[in-house]
Formats: structure tokens, C-alpha cells, sequence
């Protein structure tokens, strides 16, 4: 066989001592794959390593007893026979046995054990052999930690696979396990001992059985890990490992409630420790175990239990103020670790036995406390402690209320009379239902009462949802507290709104309005089946809540909690979709919003009013219909406003409606799904409002305004967000409009006679100043065509290409953004006679190009092929049209980027254009071409034309908000930056190299550093050693003009990824010198501290390199560090001072 | 060298919170921003008490008061306080504090160090070793005592 005197070359060569563990490894696959192929069985493998299996030499049978176990180990999914796997489990149970070649033993013991039923498995007898073999014979904690971990595996392995296999080995496997694990450190074979003991409790689960006696020396062992805390740290994720022993740990606690007589007195003693990390482990583990351990055995550590609660949350709360207390009038506090383990273990214990209700109600400091606090009437006299005290009485009272029916009976027997009384409030009688009884609502202002009373009521809301799926109405009837909160809840509302509409609201009782604000916010949102208030009341809270909104927008507190009220009770009725609710909520607060936005006095703070619109609206998709109503309404009135007539007021309002509808409305609409309606109707409606208002102010533009660019961006996410067919109605009505005001003729061109003309154009120079009109069509007209899908079918294609073509040329940017779509899009062939689509890429490709590009007659550079472009004949052409030719550099850029994002070769050829361009300057002195230039070219001017044509590259590869994005359903093919990049960088470096100009040059490095800073990290990383010095030159060179410093800050981001990823550590270090340089040259660079800032972090990284490298350097960098340290910006001061101690320390 | 600790149960206090950063965008490119006297304190606050493993913050050895600042007469004066009388640890402590200025300051820097009036046994003594140049310079030749301080002086990424 074949197979064999392969299978031998292998064996011997894992056994060789000399190999490497890589050659090993290599070895047992190949054996594996001969194994799976057939090539080989088994049974000839052990007949060829017989001799390594049994041989006397210690050292190479254990090697010849692992290569096996490997090669098992990979076998997992093979079937084997039944034959075979009981000979070699035989033989590996035996061979544990042998202390020399244990791990040859385990791992194959292990590879046996795990085997699936459907390949073969392991029989129970066989099993329990091994574990038998297993606990006569492996002296666990006297083996390596490898091999330790190993044999905890096999012995999870077997408890979790052979459970029923060893049950009957009852106290001989107990004690060997306490054995094995005792004394036990390692974290990772601590994680398998935990598993195991749990898997133990499993296995025993009878409280008289074995495990019974050996509970106490289980628990000895366990506990004296609690609670994890590694004393030395090591690394970063000792937290995740921490976390990972923890709660292993944990689940072994509780795995029996046999543990409970020995837990429960440690983990008590360690409540009361010093380490507050061990109090929140203990706090945790208790929870948990009190779940699992039951009632019965808790109960008689209640007492204990709740004194500890008491002292970590009411005695001595740790809770900080946290950053919104602000808007919860002073009372939001965090509860820091210890607290909010405490309240998850008090929730627990609630919930299992009353005792420990009585045990809090009978509490007496809890009770002085109450009763003092609200004996004091005034909140401004509470300290942070007593507030902190009420936060944490607050939340054991409605834990208590919260656990059960029973005990909230009880919580409100004791205190809900007591605080009824202190606030004043009487139950209301029978007869006066609805109608709000001025007397007797208005309540005393009494914080302490005020601020239970509201935690009551949301613990019943609590409750109450939680037995809304499962308890009939009737059941809620006949409780304590569900008939209390029937009495008081109505003249507690009238309270509520009473003390909002008075004008004490004014004086700074901002913890009041919250309080009475979440009481209505809390009585208004519980559940359908249990209405504590009548309809009537219900509309009396929203209207109050709703009148804030609408009229008090100066008095931020009362707003925001306000806002926020309605917002959660709009969610809560979307929640439970009850129609009464529904409807009154619609009528009453959606309705009333929309006036407020529809109507004339929107004016003042309107973007306060915005957001409350949309806030609102957002809660059910019914009321943000009726709400989008309401924006189109007031978009169309300041629209037009603004348009027609040129109000100031109207444009900035105008702009701001459509700012909210392109950042909030049209993206809650997209998420939410469906609904193509909304977007259509407003781009519709954008058109109609253009058609319908004929004349338009002639009053030019004035900066300030934004109008025409908020309404593009809103345009061009409404028709992103439209299907196809929503799509062709908009670009057909848009160029219906786009005929009718004669926009074709205007710009040079008959319609329908698509043969471009344009020296007429070339004339028609001003574009910009009379026409404001047609810049309004034409820019909106873009919008839409930039956001088109590709499948969307355009009208006219040529008129349309002609028209943005001549736009460009006049230096209208958000045509080129809306040419370049076109040309990513189009399909580049037209297939069948009957297409909508009247253009295809070719097509557009060559009017672009004639357009842009003069053809030239004499030839002296275009090649045969027609798809080349003619350099020459660009050159002149556009350096003929003086005001056109930086217009045509920026368009070629954008038509490039959208060829390339989709894979043209075409890009190519504007790539060669745009560096011809760049070099203008260099040619000059160079050949025939000479005297053409000069003839047409205005020497001032080509400075300025080269630096356009370099920044190109940064249109090229940066990503662009305004087009060619995802969400304008750009075609983006992958990896484009990555080919742009790899194609143009080593034309860009050969360029640099040749060329004699220093203007030329400085322009190709500027138009590296875009190339550069734009491309990913990775297809750097991979040339880091060529691109290295021109990086540094780069930064030299940038570093001379202070207009370049965004630039410069790109570039240094990119060394500073060099420097920072490993595999650029080796170019980094051929070039160390220069770079120290370089980054010290800019820590003085005046102009920019993020700069500064990134050069100083530079340094640091390199101080990380080899020593021997940068030893040199160690004085220089020190001598200009300390320059730095004298900078005027403190941040910099700062990382120089870390720079220091960073290159300090080498030597 | 004593026995044991001179002080060998310090009380420990809480840390102050840090400076958070200004975040990018609103600041002012050319502002200049003096060096004050939380800056002077977030250099030193994480020095490690040479006894104990507690910043002097922890153990109030220094505080923000006690800081006084002259950016325009690039003048610094430290006032520290030993946590007992007799600690023969406030030259260390002292010599931490002018080491650690020495790197963190640019060199138009004069910086004067002291112990707070009566906290100690031997002020005066205390305060003429620690000012004296020559004798910086001598005890930063010690090898032994150069350990001393880098040990306080390593950074503790907290």
C-alpha cells in the first residue's frame, strides 16, 4: 500500500526530537488526510507505529502515543468501527496509567470521548473505564498546566457526554474530583474545574445522595476563590477573563442548594468587607443564588440580608449625581455598582417570600425617615444626602410594591394614606366625576410626599403591566391598592394639572413641574384594561401637557419634560393601540401641533417647535402623516414667500423646514418601510410650488442664504428614497417644467436640435447674474437626476447632457455632480429598439468629450484610435475659454470619479488629461507645442489651472456627501480606490522623478497627498517603502504654504498609521532618520495644533522602534521636544511632556 | 534606612477629577493657553508616594492650593506637606517633585520646593538640601537614589 511507506516517512518524522512543532503538525495532517482518503485504515497505522506505542524509551512513546491521539483528534467526523474505537480507547485508558506519556493518553482519551453517535461513539462501559482509569491513576495537580487543563477537559468531557456511565461510581469520583481540582490556580483550568462541579451537582442532584457528604469539602475548595481578584495583572483583557472566572464561579455557587449552609455565611461575611468590589460580587452571587437555592433555605437569612441592603443603599448611598439631573429637577441620580446589585437582590428576594415586605415596612429608620421628610415642606433645605436617601427609600418602596399584589397591598396600607394626607389630597367622592373641582385640587407643595407618591404610582404601572396579559379585571378590584389608587388617582390629577396651569410654575420649582409632569406622564400610560383616570382627565393632561409645549418654549425645563411626557405617552398608546386614546391623542395633541407649525406664529424658536413636531410625530406612523401634512402646508406658504418675494423671515423658516425634513422626516420614513408617498408628494409639491410662482424675486442671492441648497438636499433625499416609478414621475414633471421655461434656449441651444452650439455659448457668459431662475431649475433639476436610480428611464437624454455640459462650462458644480451620475449609471450599451432609456454611456461619453475638448486637426498627438482623448486639443481649447477652464477641470474630475467608481477604462485617459494638465508649467520649453500656448495662454493663469487640476485627484478619491454615494444608488464597484491608487501612484512617483520645475513638482506632490490620504491604509501599507521618502517630501513641501494644512494634517494621519500598524514597522525603520526629522520639523509648525499635536504622537510611536536605530537620534528629539514643552497650546504641552518621558527612558 | 514604614498606615484620599478635554472645532487655533496651576498639578499629582502605593494626590501630600504659578516670570513654587512630622521620606518626595518639573517644564522655568511650614521636624534643613543645586545635582548621581525617583516617576496608566 501506498499509504504506509507514506505514513511511515510522517511518523518518524514527528518523532524525530528535533523536529519543530510546525513540522509536527504538518505531519499529523498529512496522516489525517491519508486516513480520510482511504489511502490508509487504522488498523495499518498502529500496526506501523507499533514499535513507537510500546518501545521502553519513555521520550518516544509518549511522542508515538500523541502523534496517535492527534491524528484521532482530527478524525472527528471519519466513521470508524466499533472494533477499532474499543481497542484504542482500551489502549489509551490503559495507557493513563502510564505518567510518562499522559498527554499522549488524554488527548486521545479526549478525541474518543467526543466522538458523535452517527461516526462511532464510545460505549458507557467503556466510558466509565476510562474514568475509572482516570481516578486511579492521574495525579492531576501534579502534571504541567497544559496538561492539567487537558485532564479537567477529559473529565468535563465525560461528565457532560457520560453522565448515566459514572453515576453508580458515586463517592470514589467525588473524592477524586476534590482531589484533582484542590489547590487548583490557573485561571483557564479554573474555568473547567467550576464546570465541572456544576456538571457534578447535575449529576447528584438528590439532596440525601453522595454528594451530600463530600458538599462541605466541595465548597471548602470552591470558596476559597471567591471573590475573583487577580492580585497581578497582566494584560488588557484580565477583565474578560475576570469576568469569565467570575461567572463560572457563580454558576457553580448556586449549581446545588446543598452549598447553601456554607455560601450563604461567606458570602454574608463578605458584604460587610472593606473591598467594595468583593460587596458587589457578593451582592450578585446572593441574587443568584437565591433563585436557585428557594425560598425555604432563604428565609432564615432575610434579617441579614436586608440590614446589608439597607446599610450599601440607604445608610450610606453612594449614587452621583448624574449629567441629566438637571432635567429631572436634582433628583437623577446613578446608582453606582454596589447600589444597583443591591436593588437586583432586593427584586429577588421580594419576589420570593413577603417576609422580607414586612421586614422593610417595619423597618423603622426607614419609617423616621419618611415621616420626617415629609414632615419638612420645603425642598430648597435638602441636602444631597437626604436627596440621596429619598432617591434610594424611593426604590426600595416600589421594589416592595413592585414584587407582588400581596405586597404592594401592603406598601400601600402603610405609607399611600400618609402621603395622601401630607399632600393635602382628599378621595374623591362618588358623585363629582369628571370635571375639575378647583378647591380641592390644588395639593400642598410637598417634595418628600410628592416624590414617593410618583415612585408609587410608577411601581403600580409597573405592576399592573405585568398582570394586564394574565389576570382578569375583576381580580384588580379587590386589592388594597388598585381600590386606593381608583380613590386618589382622579383628584390627584386635577392636582397635577391644577399646579402646572397656576403660575407658581414660574419661581424655580423645576423639581415640581418634573414631579407633576411624570405623575400625569405615569396615570395617562397604564394599561387599557385598568384606567385609574376617566377619559375626561385624560384629555385634561394632554391638553395641559400640550399647552406647555405649545406656549412656554422659553422656559426650556417645563418644555423638554413636557415634550417628553407626550412623546412616551404617544409610544405608550402605539404600545396597546386602544382606539379612545388613539383618537383623543390625535385630536388633542397631534392636531394642535400641527396648527402650531401650519400657522403664522411659528416664527419665534421654530426649531424648538420642529422638533417637538417630529418628536411627537414619531411615535405612530398615523399622527406623522398628519404631521408631514402639516410641513407641507407651511413649506409651501414660506416657500413661496421666499421665492417669489425675497422675505428674509421666510427664507431662514423655509430653510429650516426642509432642513428637518431632509434630516429627520424622510429618514424616520425610510426606516419605518413603505409609505413612497411622503417623498413624492413633497418633491412634487417642491416643483409646483416652482412652476405656480412664475416670477421670482430678481433680488440676486445673498450669502446668508441657504434656501436652494436646503431644498436640493431635501430634493435629493426624497427622490433617493422613491422607487423607480416614483422616480420617472418626478424627472418627467421636472423636465416638462425644464421645456416650458424655455431653460434649453436660454442656454444656447434650440430645443430638440442636439448638435451642441457652442460658440453661442461661449458668449453667453452671464449665466450666474440675470437669470436667477434658471440656476434654481437647473440646480434642482440636477438634484433629482443625481439621486435617480440606475434603472430609472430618463426623458431626452441628449438635451439633458447638453445642458449640463454647458452649465459646467459657466462653473455650475451641482451639474458636473449630476453629469458624473448620469455617466455612472447609464447602461453602456442600449439593448432593443423599444428602450426608454434614450442614452447610453458611449453616447454621453462622446459629447462630453467633444464638448470639452476641441478636436484637433493637425493630430499631433491624438493616436489612431478614436477613444483616445486629444491632449492637444484640450489644452487649447480650454485655456481658449479663459473663465471655462478650471469649470472643465473640476467636471472631468467628477465624470473620472463616477468612471471609476463603476470600472471604466475611460478613466484612465482622464487621469493622463488631468497630469497633463498639472504639468503644464514643466512642458513649456519643451518641443512644437510651445508656440500654441503661448499664443492663447495667459501666463497668470496657469499657476492657478495646475493646482485645480492636482486637487482634482482629491474629487477623485474622496467620498462625497453631495453624489456617487449608496444612497444616491451610485454603482460602486469594490476596491476602486485601491486600483486608482495602485494605477496612478507609480505614475505620480516616476513623474516626480523626472520633472525639472519645482512648481511642476510641488503640484504632483499635492497631488499625491491626495491620492494618498484618501486611500485605505492596507494598499499603503503594502508599498510603505517606496512611498516613504515621497511622503516626506510631501511634508516638506506642503509645509511651505500655510493654505495647505489640511493637506499637510491628512498626510501626517497617514504616516502616523505607517508608523503605528506593524507591518509598516520595517520601512519605517530604513527611513528612521529622515522621518525623526520631518515629524520635529512640524512639532514647530505655527499654523495648526492638530498637527502639531499628530507630529509629537508620531514621535512618541517611534520611540517604540529598535533602540539601536533611534538611539542616535534620542538628544535631537529631546533638545526639540523641549521647545514644545513651552508651547502656547496646553494640550501639545502635554503630549510633549509624554514624548519626553517616552524617548527619556531609551538607552 | 529604619525598619518597617515610617508612616505605615497613611490615610487615603479621593482623587480630584482631571481637566476633560476641550473637544475639537471650538477652539481657537491661536489662543494662547499660560501654564497654570492645574497644569503644574496634573504633573505631579501621579507621583508615587516612594513608601506606598498611593499618589502623593491620594495622600494629599500635594494639592492645587498649594501650587502658586507666574507663567509671564516663569516662576513655580511647590509647598508640600509630609503626611508625619519625621518622614525622611520629604527629600525623596521633594526630589520627585523638582526631577518631575525638570522634564515637564520648559528649562525658562525656576522652581522652587519646600516643605509646608511646620508640618516638619527639620524644615529649614529640609528646604535648603532641596534648593540647592549642587546638591540635586550630587544626589542625582547616585545611582540608587536616580532608581528611587524613576520608580515614583513611572508612569502608572491609570
Amino acid at each position: 500500500m501506498g499509504g504506509s511507506t507514506e505514513c511511515v516517512k510522517h511518523i518518524e518524522l514527528y518523532v524525530n526530537s528535533s523536529a519543530t512543532s510546525l513540522q509536527q503538525e504538518a505531519s499529523v495532517n498529512a496522516i489525517a488526510t491519508l486516513l480520510k482518503n482511504d489511502t490508509l485504515n487504522i488498523e495499518t497505522l498502529v500496526r506501523e507505529m507499533e514499535m513507537y506505542l510500546t518501545t521502553t524509551d519513555h521520550i518516544i512513546r509518549s511522542r508515538g502515543i500523541l502523534l496517535l491521539a492527534e491524528v484521532l483528534a482530527k478524525l472527528t467526523s471519519k466513521p470508524l468501527t466499533d472494533t477499532s474505537i474499543h481497542s484504542l480507547i482500551g489502549f489509551f485508558s490503559e495507557r493513563l496509567a502510564d505518567w510518562k506519556a499522559s498527554r499522549g493518553a488524554i488527548v486521545g482519551c479526549l478525541a474518543l470521548l467526543g466522538r458523535k453517535k452517527e461516526v462511532g461513539m464510545v460505549t458507557d462501559s467503556e466510558a466509565k473505564a476510562v474514568a475509572l482509569s482516570y481516578l486511579q491513576n492521574l495525579q492531576v495537580q501534579a502534571l504541567g498546566q497544559h496538561d492539567r487543563k487537558l485532564s479537567f477537559r477529559l473529565m468535563e468531557c465525560i461528565l457532560d457526554h457520560y453522565a448515566c456511565a459514572i453515576r453508580d461510581l458515586g463517592d470514589v469520583l467525588l473524592y477524586g474530583i476534590c482531589e484533582a481540582i484542590d489547590e487548583e490556580k490557573d485561571p483557564d483550568c479554573l474555568v473547567l474545574v467550576f464546570h465541572i462541579i456544576e456538571s457534578l451537582a447535575k449529576l447528584y442532584p438528590d439532596p440525601s445522595g453522595p454528594l451530600s457528604k463530600f458538599a462541605q469539602d466541595l465548597f471548602e475548595i470552591l470558596g476559597s476563590y471567591f471573590p475573583i481578584h487577580f492580585t497581578h495583572r497582566k494584560g488588557e483583557d484580565d477583565d474578560n477573563k475576570r469576568e469569565e472566572l467570575s461567572r463560572a464561579l457563580l454558576l457553580a455557587f448556586a449549581s446545588t442548594p446543598l452549598f447553601e449552609p456554607f455560601s450563604m455565611p461567606l458570602l454574608l461575611e463578605k458584604l460587610s468587607s472593606s473591598l467594595p468590589s468583593a460587596k458587589v460580587e457578593s451582592f450578585r452571587y446572593i441574587s443568584y443564588c437565591t433563585t436557585q437555592y428557594g425560598s425555604d433555605r432563604m428565609v432564615k437569612y432575610a434579617q441579614a440580608l436586608w440590614s446589608s441592603v439597607k446599610e450599601a443603599t440607604f445608610i450610606s448611598p453612594q449614587s452621583t449625581v448624574s449629567a441629566e439631573s438637571e432635567l429631572t429637577g436634582g433628583m437623577g441620580f446613578l446608582d453606582n455598582d454596589m447600589m444597583t446589585q443591591a436593588f437586583v437582590l432586593l427584586q429577588e428576594v421580594m419576589q420570593q417570600d413577603i417576609i422580607f415586605t414586612n421586614l422593610v415596612l417595619s423597618d423603622k429608620d426607614i419609617n423616621i425617615f419618611v415621616n420626617s421628610l415629609i414632615e419638612s415642606t420645603d425642598f430648597g433645605d435638602i441636602s444631597l444626602l437626604l436627596r440621596q436617601k429619598l432617591h434610594a427609600a424611593g426604590h426600595i418602596l416600589s421594589v416592595c410594591a413592585k414584587s407582588s399584589a400581596a405586597s404592594c397591598n401592603k406598601v400601600f396600607e402603610s405609607y399611600f394614606p400618609l402621603l395622601m394626607n401630607a399632600l393635602g389630597i382628599s378621595p374623591a367622592k362618588p358623585s363629582q366625576k369628571s370635571y375639575l373641582d378647583d378647591d380641592c385640587s390644588v395639593f400642598k407643595l410637598n417634595f418628600g410626599a410628592l416624590y414617593l407618591c410618583i415612585d408609587f404610582l410608577g411601581a403600580c404601572r409597573c405592576l399592573t403591566a405585568f398582570f394586564d396579559n394574565f389576570t382578569l379585571v375583576s381580580d384588580f378590584a379587590n386589592q388594597t391598592w388598585c381600590a386606593m389608587l381608583h380613590r386618589f388617582s382622579g383628584p390627584l390629577m386635577k392636582g397635577f394639572i391644577s399646579f402646572l396651569g397656576s403660575n407658581i410654575v414660574d419661581s424655580g420649582h423645576n423639581a415640581f413641574v418634573y414631579l407633576c409632569v411624570k405623575g400625569l406622564q405615569t396615570l395617562s400610560t397604564f394599561p387599557e384594561s385598568f384606567v385609574p383616570v376617566s377619559k375626561h382627565l385624560y384629555d385634561c393632561s394632554l391638553l395641559m401637557l400640550v399647552s406647555i409645549v405649545t406656549s412656554e418654549i422659553n422656559k426650556t425645563f417645563s418644555w423638554t419634560s413636557a415634550l417628553k411626557a407626550l412623546v412616551e405617552i404617544g409610544l405608550f398608546i402605539d404600545n396597546c393601540p386602544d382606539s379612545g386614546r388613539a383618537s383623543s391623542y390625535k385630536s388633542t395633541v397631534v392636531e394642535k401641533i400641527v396648527f402650531l407649525i401650519s400657522s403664522g406664529d411659528i416664527t419665534s424658536s421654530s426649531s424648538l417647535k420642529l422638533q417637538a413636531a417630529y418628536d411627537i410625530g414619531a411615535t405612530r406612523k398615523e399622527f406623522m402623516v398628519r404631521i408631514v401634512q402639516g410641513l407641507d402646508e407651511a413649506i409651501a406658504v414660506h416657500f413661496s414667500a421666499a421665492y417669489e418675494l425675497g422675505n428674509l423671515e421666510s427664507d431662514k423658516l423655509a430653510t429650516e423646514l426642509l432642513d428637518t425634513y431632509s434630516n429627520k422626516v424622510l429618514p424616520w420614513f425610510l426606516e419605518t418601510g413603505d409609505s413612497e408617498e411622503i417623498p413624492i408628494k413633497f418633491a412634487l409639491g417642491i416643483w409646483a410650488n416652482i412652476e405656480n410662482s412664475r416670477c421670482i424675486n430678481p433680488r440676486p442671492p445673498d450669502n446668508a442664504s441657504n434656501l436652494l441648497g436646503a431644498t436640493m438636499t431635501a430634493m435629493k433625499k426624497a427622490v433617493g428614497s422613491c422607487t423607480v416609478e416614483g422616480q420617472e414621475m418626478i424627472i418627467n414633471k421636472s423636465y416638462e417644467l425644464l421645456l416650458e421655461s424655455n431653460c434649453f434656449e436660454s442656454m444656447g441651444f434650440q430645443s430638440d436640435n442636439c448638435s451642441s452650439k457652442l460658440k453661442g455659448l461661449q458668449q453667453n457668459h452671464n449665466f450666474g447674474s440675470s437669470t436667477y431662475r434658471y440656476e434654481w431649475l437647473i440646480s434642482l433639476f440636477a438634484s433629482v437626476v443625481i439621486a435617480l436610480r440606475p434603472q430609472a428611464c430618463i426623458p431626452n437624454g441628449k438635451m439633458m447632457v447638453q445642458l449640463f455640459i454647458s452649465a459646467i462650462l459657466n462653473g455650475h458644480v451641482s451639474s458636473a455632480h449630476a453629469l458624473s451620475a448620469l455617466v455612472n449609471k447609464l447602461p453602456s450599451k442600449i439593448t432593443g429598439i423599444n428602450s426608454f432609456r434614450s442614452i447610453s454611456l458611449e453616447e454621453v461619453l462622446d459629447m462630453i468629450f467633444g464638448s470639452f475638448f476641441r478636436t484637433s486637426s493637425n493630430g499631433s498627438m491624438s493616436g489612431n484610435d478614436g477613444h483616445e482623448i486629444d491632449l492637444s486639443g484640450l489644452k487649447l481649447d480650454t485655456l481658449r475659454i479663459q473663465s471655462a477652464k478650471s469649470n472643465v477641470v473640476i467636471g472631468l474630475a467628477w465624470i473620472g470619479k463616477a468612471l471609476l467608481m463603476r470600472g471604466h477604462v475611460k478613466v484612465k485617459d482622464i487621469t493622463m488629461t488631468l497630469l497633463g494638465l498639472l504639468m503644464l508649467d514643466g512642458n513649456i520649453g519643451d518641443s512644437n507645442q510651445l508656440q500654441e500656448w503661448t499664443e492663447v495662454c495667459d501666463e497668470e493663469y496657469v499657476p492657478q489651472l495646475m493646482k485645480c487640476a492636482a486637487d482634482s485627484f482629491h474629487i477623485i478619491m474622496s467620498d462625497s456627501e453631495e453624489c456617487l454615494n449608496r444612497r444616491y444608488h451610485a454603482v460602486i464597484r469594490p476596491l476602486y480606490k485601491q486600483r486608482f491608487f495602485s494605477s496612478v501612484i507609480p505614475i505620480l512617483s516616476s513623474l516626480v522623478v523626472k520633472s525639472e520645475s519645482s512648481s511642476v513638482r510641488s503640484m504632483l506632490y499635492r497631488a499625491f497627498a491626495h491620492v494618498v490620504s484618501d486611500a485605505p491604509l492596507t494598499a499603503i501599507l503594502s508599498e510603505a517603502k517606496k512611498l516613504i521618502p515621497i511622503l516626506l517630501d510631501c511634508l516638506a513641501i506642503l509645509s511651505m504654504d500655510v493654505l495647505d494644512k489640511d493637506i499637510i494634517y491628512n498626510v501626517l494621519l497617514v504616516v502616523s498609521g505607517l508608523l503605528t500598524d506593524r507591518n509598516g514597522e520595517e520601512a519605517v525603520i530604513g527611513n528612521a532618520p529622515r522621518i525623526i526629522n520631518q515629524l520635529i520639523d512640524l512639532t514647530a509648525y505655527s499654523q495648526s495644533m492638530a498637527i502639531r499635536e499628530t507630529a509629537i504622537q508620531c514621535l512618541v510611536a517611534m520611540s517604540e522602534l529598535p533602540h539601536t536605530r533611534i538611539y542616535p537620534l534620542k538628544t535631537q528629539v529631546l533638545q526639540s521636544i523641549s521647545k514644545a514643552l513651552d508651547d502656547p497650546k496646553r494640550i501639545i504641552r502635554q503630549e510633549a511632556v509624554r514624548c519626553r518621558s517616552a524617548w527619556y527612558v531609551i538607552s | 534606612m529604619v525598619d518597617g514604614l515610617i508612616n505605615a498606615n497613611p490615610t487615603v484620599y479621593e482623587k480630584k477629577e482631571r481637566r476633560a478635554r476641550i473637544p475639537p472645532g471650538d477652539v481657537d487655533e491661536y489662543a494662547v493657553e499660560p501654564i497654570d496651576q492645574q497644569e503644574i498639578f496634573d504633573h505631579v499629582r501621579d507621583i508615587k508616594d516612594p513608601e506606598h502605593p498611593y499618589s502623593l494626590e491620594e495622600l494629599k501630600v500635594i494639592t492645587e492650593d498649594a501650587i502658586e504659578v507666574d507663567d509671564k516670570q516663569s516662576h513655580v513654587r511647590i509647598t508640600f506637606t509630609p503626611t508625619v512630622e519625621h518622614c525622611s521620606m520629604a527629600t525623596v518626595i521633594g526630589l520627585c517633585l523638582r526631577v518631575k518639573l525638570m522634564r515637564c517644564l520648559p528649562p525658562r522655568y525656576k522652581v522652587d520646593i519646600r516643605v509646608a511650614p511646620g508640618t516638619h521636624a527639620t524644615e529649614a534643613a529640609v528646604n535648603k538640601q532641596l534648593n540647592d543645586k549642587e546638591r540635586v545635582a550630587a544626589a542625582l548621581e547616585n545611582p540608587n537614589l536616580v532608581e528611587m525617583v524613576d520608580e515614583c516617576l513611572a508612569p502608572s496608566y491609570e
